[in-house]
């Protein structure tokens, strides 16, 4: 029984994980509904830039500062250079768009910044703690309560400002938004502002993780069955979303993989995400659509 | 004015083109050195040191000892993202040559092309030298006239592991009853030392236990708990890129001790502990081509390259770490067997059976090693038809949370009970691919 408590906290921490990096297609496609395939180079562009400037002596808050402006200005660079240029495009012609980006910031970020692999120490020890017989991450502790401040603030930012109001408002029905005077632009810029913020913060924690190199980029797999089971346009769903992965695909290695050779943990999570895909397609807390034909 | 920064755009991407199809140098009486590289990719950190390593020791031959024999070596790379796919591709276009320079012996550069290219050229006749991956079989020269997984293979590897086991445990009787557990990367090259694994474990009476990590291997949290569950006295550690500092990391968190924890070939970089930060110090790891710049070559390489400013590194910090000196020894051996080909050819550039000829008798001693700088670095190599692998040892290196530190001599693999598993599967390779072995005792 304590294996298996283990197992189900551990998988349910690794997933918060996972969540951080769902949070970030979350917001892009809630709106504009295009399915950002740039977010993994953004992540370790983010984390890249971080870790860059460290080297360069910078204290952690300002590298942590200068990173979010950057984010910044390279989401307006994003939105001016590749998303107004589409705009009314169809989504497969968006979503194209992001793959190319992804290549451009991957690139860029290993132009820029080298291909080295980079420790990173954000000063949260990675080490085990007890709580009776099970045993439960520091670090996994830390990044769920960041997951969770994160999800606070961004609540706060949908729910109580102006921008927010105006972010939900285009996310339900673009045209009406535009029609009351929300500027679209505007609103792109801000939510690729914030999604590379918290790919910023997925960044830094999987980078502590892992170290900052080019394969952080790749950390989007994990995020994809997250975002078919939650729903591509629930930020509470990404963290369900995330949990029920994290702990189901930690539980299935530890039941299911030794009786079948193991190393089940990526293709189970997808596994899981395609039975979603039949009982409920939108996702658990995605919203269903429904359209005449 | 958009017309002329158009023409002017056309006109240099044009220019770049051009200069891009160009060779290196044009000559007949070179040696091309073709270079199959990753400098961008999931692989790039790993790959930049190896090639700068390369580099620089063909630049060394070229400007210190006028080629080899006199003969010049010209190089140009080209970019696999150590994928089978573009590594085939540059095969293509780098196995004719360079404008005369005729190609010798080829390095893949990446498991994925190794096993993608192994027929294709021997058909071509050129040789493929795999160091630390590729087919373990090919030792087997017989059968695979054109692979040489020279020095250590992955089956060498596990037995030079067991064999470290059993020095730090007292004997090799003493490893009867001790849990010993691999933690391995789930690809082909991961599951290459279950069987002398298997065979190992009955001949000394351990547990072998196997644990695989699926690719990417940023997550291994339900591994390192069946590590926990299981408390083995050793893991083995065969994980490759993002996978090793994760796993060092999480066996920290999971309270497994680093320093029971031996690394293989592909775990043994300063990449692969430098992202564990604190976790990685005590991390044992087994290398054909241990770090440190203080070898007799990195002398000379300081001296006549890097202080000339004429170096590929462009992180100077790099100079000397695992990779670099993968670069090094990759670069000597290719270096070694066309000078073992001259002998009998002449000294002239070699084409690619005359490049397998000198591969077949390449016979690095110690006396060798020293003279060209290499002893400590490199392993003895005896190659011939029977023996596509030579050596078969590897050095124990500590990370001490800086620098790697050796803490072994040369441990050696114990080839000869490995022997009857290679043979048997390059048998099956034969039949499967309805090859007739050489028959070795004919070859001179």
């Amino acid at each position: 029984m304590t294996f298996f408590l283990e197992t189900l906290i551990g998988g349910l921490l690794a997933g918060t994980l996972y969540s951080l990096v769902a949070i970030g297609f979350v917001l892009i496609y809630k709106a504009s509904g295009v399915f950002n395939f740039a977010q993994g180079a953004m992540l370790l562009f983010a984390a890249l830039t971080f870790v860059s400037l460290q080297e360069q002596g910078v204290p952690f808050v300002l590298a942590l500062l200068l990173t979010s402006v950057v984010m910044a200005i390279g989401a307006l660079i994003i939105e001016r250079a590749v998303l107004r240029p589409l705009v009314n495009r169809s989504q497969i012609t968006l979503f194209m768009a992001t793959l190319g980006l992804s290549f451009i910031i991957e690139g860029l970020a290993q132009g820029l910044m080298g291909a080295q692999v980079r420790a990173l120490d954000l000063g949260i020890d990675d080490v085990p703690l007890f709580f009776g017989e099970i045993m439960v991450s520091q670090f996994d502790l830390v990044a769920a309560a960041t997951a969770a401040l994160l999800v606070i603030v961004l609540a706060l930012l949908f729910n109580h400002t102006r921008i927010g109001v105006s972010l939900r408002a285009v996310a339900d029905d673009t045209r009406a938004a535009l029609s009351i005077g929300i500027n679209l632009n505007r609103i792109w810029q801000i939510v690729w502002a914030v999604a590379g913020v918290v790919g910023l913060v997925a960044g830094l924690l999987w980078g502590a993780r892992q170290g900052v190199q080019f394969s952080l980029s790749l950390v989007v797999l994990k995020a994809l069955p997250v975002l078919i089971i939650g729903g591509f346009t629930s930020i509470g769903g990404a963290i369900v979303g995330g949990l029920i992965v994290g702990a189901a695909e930690n539980l299935a290695e530890a039941y299911i993989g030794p009786l079948i050779g193991g190393g089940i943990t990526p293709w189970f999570a997808y596994f899981l995400a395609l039975i979603f895909l039949y009982i409920r397609p939108a996702g658990l807390f995605g919203e269903r659509t429904i359209e005449r034909v | 004015m958009h017309a002329t920064l158009k023409r002017t755009f056309v006109g240099a991407f044009l220019a770049l083109s051009i200069c891009n199809t160009l060779p290196a140098q044009a000559a007949t009486d070179e040696q091309f050195f073709p270079l199959a590289t990753y400098r961008v990719g999931a692989y790039a950190s790993s790959g930049i040191p190896v090639w700068a390593g390369m580099i620089d020791y063909l630049r060394y031959i070229n400007e210190v000892e006028g080629g080899i024999n006199g003969v010049k070596l010209v190089w140009q790379e080209c970019e696999t993202e150590w994928t089978a796919e573009k590594g085939i591709e540059c095969y293509e276009r780098f196995k004719n040559g360079l404008n005369g320079a005729p190609v010798a012996v080829y390095q893949p550069n990446g498991a994925p092309a190794a096993y993608a290219l192994a027929d294709k050229a021997a058909a071509d006749r050129i040789s493929l030298i795999t160091l630390g991956y590729g087919r373990t079989e090919a030792t087997d020269g017989s059968v695979f006239p054109y692979n040489f997984p020279v020095m250590l293979t992955f089956y060498s590897e596990a037995s030079a592991f067991i064999n470290y086991v059993a020095e730090r445990e007292g004997g090799l009787d003493k490893l009867k009853g001790k849990k010993i557990a691999t933690v391995y990367h789930d690809s082909a090259y991961g599951r290459e030392t279950q069987g002398p694994l298997k065979l190992l474990a009955e001949k000394y009476g351990f547990e072998n236990i196997q644990i695989p990590v699926a690719d990417p291997g940023n997550e291994q949290s339900a591994q390192w708990r069946q590590v926990r569950q299981l408390k083995p006295d050793w893991v083995f550690l065969r994980t490759w890129g993002v996978s090793t500092p994760v796993a060092i990391k999480t066996a920290a968190r999971f309270g497994f001790p680093v320093e029971r924890i031996v690394g293989d070939i592909w775990a043994s970089s300063d990449e692969d502990v430098l992202p564990a930060g604190s976790a990685g110090k005590g991390y044992l790891a087994l290398t054909p081509y241990p770090g440190g710049a203080g070898f007799e070559i990195h002398k000379r390489i300081k001296e006549h390259i890097l202080d000339k400013g004429k170096s590929d590194l462009k992180d100077p910090k790099s100079f000397g770490s695992v990779y670099y000196n993968s670069g090094l020894v990759n670069a000597a051996i290719a270096v070694e067997a066309i000078r073992a080909g001259q002998e009998k050819f002449g000294k002239r550039p070699l084409e690619g059976d005359e490049g397998r000829w000198g591969l077949e008798h390449l016979n690095i001693d110690a006396a060798r090693l020293e003279t060209i700088g290499f002893l400590g670095l490199m392993q003895p190599l005896k190659l011939s038809c029977n023996d596509h692998e030579g050596g078969g040892a590897a050095k124990v290196q500590q990370w001490d949370g800086g620098q790697w530190k050796l803490i072994t001599d040369w441990v050696q693999a114990d080839r000869q009970t490995l022997r009857p598993l290679i043979e048997a599967k390059s048998a099956e390779y034969a039949r499967e691919k309805s090859v007739t072995p050489r028959d070795c005792g004919a070859e001179s």
